[in-house]
């Protein structure tokens, strides 16, 4: 129903029904669109905020970073020039955009989702179609509101089973990339389904779906259902009254048909998962916390290489365990981890016990809503006391383009999703993926640590 | 060094002329080939000489896009999963103003390949037995003018010819010129005006549209 006309080469113009902004990869787009003296075609479907670049610390503008403030700024412009809702710092709704339009409600199942960030694959979790593009085709969505798009092989995802204590979505996700590769998912949407899914949050989905886009996957979705809607209801965009009914009996014709043909599909067993942690400069590169680190000559010929590279620049070796590496920096956060339900989760952890010393730990709520939650909830005392920095939100650490960067070849254990070489802000930094709790628990042991064991301390 | 390149990119791309050189390894991701600091950027303008910024220190004058013999080549050849990662488009952009305008590997990542193709840059596919020949006689004949035909689907050189792969579609884009698609979906209004009719979450819900089959 979004198909409005196919094009030559054989993709599919479809139209976007969100189109989310921010200050990295529009600027281009909109200069773009003034040299070639278009308009945007619908600027009630594209929402704006700040989140890259934005400070964690002190949020006062001018920014001290003057390359910083002129991006801000020049979105500012871009949204009242051409009349785009943008929610800036200070509204009660700014925040990592992957973050901010589910918690709006402005995320909804069966829509077309368009975003220039690649972990637009989140709003998969409401079942929306939802894809990350460059700017030349945010200029497009700007000009036309739609995308061409080439058709997908679906791939179903079945999860049989439910998470144990201490292993959360970020282990699930991170074992899924790790058992189908980096590169598994090219071509393909992966559709995550059966009883395991259904029993997820919707928090949990949406770590998942935005890290399908690390396993190869052009986007990632689950099927609508009771959880979702009760997520969506009431919230500020959401429907209400009778159109909420009638939203519900369509957002319920969405489903999957349960005889669907799939192109592929694969099964996890979610009760067999155990902790799991990245090791290496790829998200592919994941280990279970009991698991030794493995023999590049046993691996398969593709993946020995990139083993080898892996070990020169992290400095671990194999045959020994991720369990006990030593960790500088602490970073809970990110689109992937920056909800309330993965501070609750860390917080669980931090609770009565400190930061280890040497250890430099913080947490940057993913919006201004997490935050203000957290702090209804006593989080940011909580983690404060525990030794944490309680900072302001934005994207921070996961990408390094503010202030908050490692340092020379600085060990992170973080909440986020990419641990490419440099990806931190230094080129010889070097990043451990992990969920929150894990990473809290690094944080007080100073140490890579199994979550496992403090949960046990705590009850 | 970073070349004069004014001249990006427009209308037909049927081939691409020039040296060739190789950048080896899997899955080399996009903050690699731009890293994050140098996102902090209104234009695209000043970043080929950013490209790989990090490598390049690390490397210390030895990285292939800082060789000698590799300044002014237009066809980079590389592996497996190449341009994986973010979705920044400052990532292709900063290849091409380096120089780049054609890349041949064993396979990419799909936002990065969408991404060179709204440049008009091909990324064409070969096998890995393939594309490690190309790779040695590249580096073994870097003065070699090598000719990337898309209507042939070959690299044509002195040096050899190898078979490679463009997919269906982005390759007759390239071949008639309609890879930049602003002009194609800006002008069909009419259809997206009636699209919108028929979307419930535009019509306040009022709309009974059950999907047929599982497309979007």
């Amino acid at each position: 129903m979004h198909r409005v006309a196919n094009l030559p080469g054989g993709s599919t113009q479809l139209f976007v029904g969100l189109h989310l902004i921010h200050e990295v990869t529009s600027p281009q787009a909109f200069a773009a669109l003034k040299d070639k003296g278009l308009q945007v075609k619908c600027p009630e479907q594209t929402v704006a905020t700040v989140d890259h670049i934005v400070p964690t610390i002190n949020q006062k503008r001018p920014f001290p970073d003057p390359l910083a403030e002129e991006m801000i700024s020049t979105l500012e412009k871009n949204c009242k020039t051409y009349g785009i809702k943008m929610h800036g710092i200070g509204s009660g709704n700014q925040g990592i955009v992957h973050v901010i339009a589910p918690e709006l409600g402005l995320t909804q199942p069966g829509m077309t989702v368009a975003c220039g960030d690649s972990h637009t694959s989140t709003h998969g979790a409401f079942g929306a179609i939802a894809f990350g593009i460059g700017t030349s085709q945010v200029r497009d969505v700007l000009a036309s509101q739609s995308l061409a798009i080439n058709k997908l092989k679906v791939r179903r995802i079945w999860l049989d089973g439910q998470l144990n204590a201490g292993v959360y979505a970020k282990d699930l996700i991170l074992h899924v990339i790790r058992t189908l590769g980096v590169k598994g998912g090219v071509g393909y949407a992966y559709e995550f389904a059966g009883p395991g899914a259904t029993s997820l949050s919707m928090e949990e989905r949406m770590t998942i779906c935005n890290m399908a886009i690390e396993g190869g996957a052009r986007c990632g979705y689950f099927n609508p259902d009771e959880v979702t809607f009760e997520y969506l209801e009431g919230r500020i965009h959401s429907p209400y009254g009778e159109a909420w009914n009638r939203a519900v009996n369509w957002w319920e014709s969405l489903r999957s048909d349960p005889k669907a043909h799939f192109d592929d599909e694969v099964r996890f067993d979610m009760s067999k998962i155990n902790p799991t942690i990245t090791w290496g400069i790829t998200p592919g590169q994941g280990i279970s916390i009991d698991e030794p680190l493995p023999s590049p000559s046993l691996l398969q010929c593709s993946d020995r290489l990139i083993a080898e590279e892996a070990y020169l620049y992290m400095g671990l070796k194999p045959g020994t365990k991720i369990a006990g590496v030593p960790i500088d920096v602490c970073f809970i956060g990110s689109c992937t981890n920056g909800r309330i339900s993965d501070l609750q989760a860390a917080a669980e952890i931090a609770k009565n016990r400190q930061v280890a010393k040497g250890v430099k730990a913080f947490v940057v709520p993913g919006s201004e809503h997490v935050a203000q939650a957290a702090k209804d909830q006593g989080l940011d005392i909580l983690f404060r006391k525990a030794g944490f920095e309680w900072r302001e939100p934005g994207c921070s650490m996961c990408l390094a383009m503010n202030a908050d960067r490692l340092e020379g070849d600085q060990i992170s254990a973080s909440s986020s999703n990419r641990n490419f070489k440099g990806r931190q802000g230094s080129a010889k930094g070097r990043t451990l993926l992990m969920s929150p709790a894990m990473v809290a628990a690094a944080a007080v042991t100073g140490k890579v640590t199994d979550v496992r064991t403090l949960l046990k301390t705590n009850s | 060094m970073v070349l004069q390149n004014s001249n990006f990119p427009i209308g037909v791309v049927n081939q691409v002329i020039g040296r060739s050189f190789a950048l080896k390894g899997d899955d080399i991701d996009t903050d690699r080939i731009i890293p994050a600091r140098f996102l902090k950027c209104v234009s695209f303008e000043s970043l080929g000489k950013s490209v790989f910024a990090d490598d390049r220190i690390q490397l210390n004058g030895l990285h292939p896009f800082d060789l000698p013999q590799n300044q002014g080549s237009k066809i980079l050849i590389v592996n497996e999963n190449f341009g994986c990662g973010s979705s920044r488009e400052h990532a292709p952009q900063a290849l091409m103003r380096w120089g780049i305008r054609a890349i041949i590997g064993q396979s990419f990542a799909e936002i990065f390949y969408g991404n060179c193709l709204a440049l008009g840059i091909p990324c064409a596919t070969s096998s890995i037995s393939t594309i490690q020949e190309i790779q040695e006689s590249v580096t073994m004949k870097y003065e070699q003018i090598y000719n990337l035909d898309l209507q042939k689907e070959s690299l044509i050189s002195p040096a050899g010819n190898w078979r490679i792969k463009l997919e269906q579609g982005p390759r007759e884009m390239l071949l008639n010129g309609s890879w930049d698609v602003t002009s194609q979906l800006i002008s069909k209004n009419k259809e997206l005006q009636n699209a919108k009719l028929n979307i419930p979450y535009l019509n306040n819900f009022n709309i009974d549209a059950k999907p047929k089959e599982r497309s979007y």
